[in-house]
């Protein structure tokens, strides 16, 4: 299982690289569409969507994965006010930096520490949703 | 400013997602970064592991592409305040939430979720409508 998070994550990182992705500026070019709108990001999408949707219908046709004793995806359906409110937040800080979480932390090798900032500030903001949850009482889920 | 970059972006995409679906048929596991890090902090030791390699995967490609190839452009005009204001927001967002682009926007999208196609949906529209905000109404 190591050896498959590995490869993925490296495979992760060439594709964040190869698209440009990497890169926020690129993104806040895609989240401007009111300015020199660039649509490279729709494409980075279409075509991850595409490829990860024909390894999860192979996937239904296993009964366990190739590496480890069981599927575990998400199993809720709901749209609840949480989804909505983290999304919404989540994409106002994508908004204001351009960096998701998985650019931030594949270019921190290449930008040092505006990336460092940034993913230092993420890694806090999701130590506090930790305790806000555990404060709002809410049910525990797997991280 | 940017300009449209379709083979690259769609090339870069592909193996995104062959990631994805790697992770999946491999070891069963979603590739949603913001999951994969929480869960590497404070999950426990087996899936601790498995989450860490995947870290360094995603860390070691630009160190090795660095070395074989090119220092990828990597270009971020905010200055350190909005880097930590935008970090703190992804980070209590996307845990609140329980996803990012990745988790939501690729394989959530993929597996055919409302959930994520949703949290897609209000993510990317918050996006846009910061970058409006901060482009075209402070003007900035």
């Amino acid at each position: 299982m190591q050896a498959v998070g590995l490869l993925s994550g490296l495979l992760f990182g060439l594709g964040l690289v190869v698209s440009g992705m990497i890169s926020p500026a690129k993104v806040l070019a895609f989240l401007d569409v009111a300015g020199a709108w660039d649509p490279s990001l729709a494409l980075v999408m279409a075509a991850a969507v595409s490829v990860a949707g024909v390894g999860f219908a192979i996937g239904r046709r296993l009964r366990k994965p190739l590496a480890a004793t069981a599927f575990a995806g998400p199993t809720r359906r709901d749209i609840d006010a949480n989804l909505i409110a983290g999304a919404l937040l989540f994409g106002i800080g994508w908004g204001l930096a351009g960096f998701c979480p998985g650019p931030a932390l594949a270019s921190l090798s290449v930008a040092g520490s505006r990336s460092a900032v940034f993913v230092i500030a993420m890694l806090a903001g999701m130590g506090g949703e930790a305790l806000f949850s555990r404060f709002a009482n809410r049910r525990p889920r797997p991280a | 400013m940017t300009g449209f970059t379709p083979l690259s972006s769609l090339a870069g995409g592909a193996l995104i997602g062959l990631a994805a679906a790697l992770l999946w048929l491999g070891a069963g596991r979603i590739a949603g970064i913001s999951g994969i890090v929480a869960g590497a902090a404070t999950g426990e030791a087996s899936e601790r592991s498995w989450r860490l390699a995947f870290l360094a995967g995603l860390v070691g490609a630009l160190l090795l592409y660095q070395a074989a190839v090119a220092r990828p452009a990597v270009d971020i005009a905010a200055g350190p305040m909005t880097l930590a204001v935008a970090g703190l927001l992804v980070g209590f967002g996307t845990r609140l939430g329980m996803g990012c682009t990745s988790g939501h926007g690729v394989c959530g999208i993929a597996r055919l979720s409302r959930r994520s196609l949703v949290a897609t949906c209000v993510f990317m529209a918050a996006g846009a409508a910061t970058v409006f905000v901060v482009r075209h109404v402070v003007g900035v």
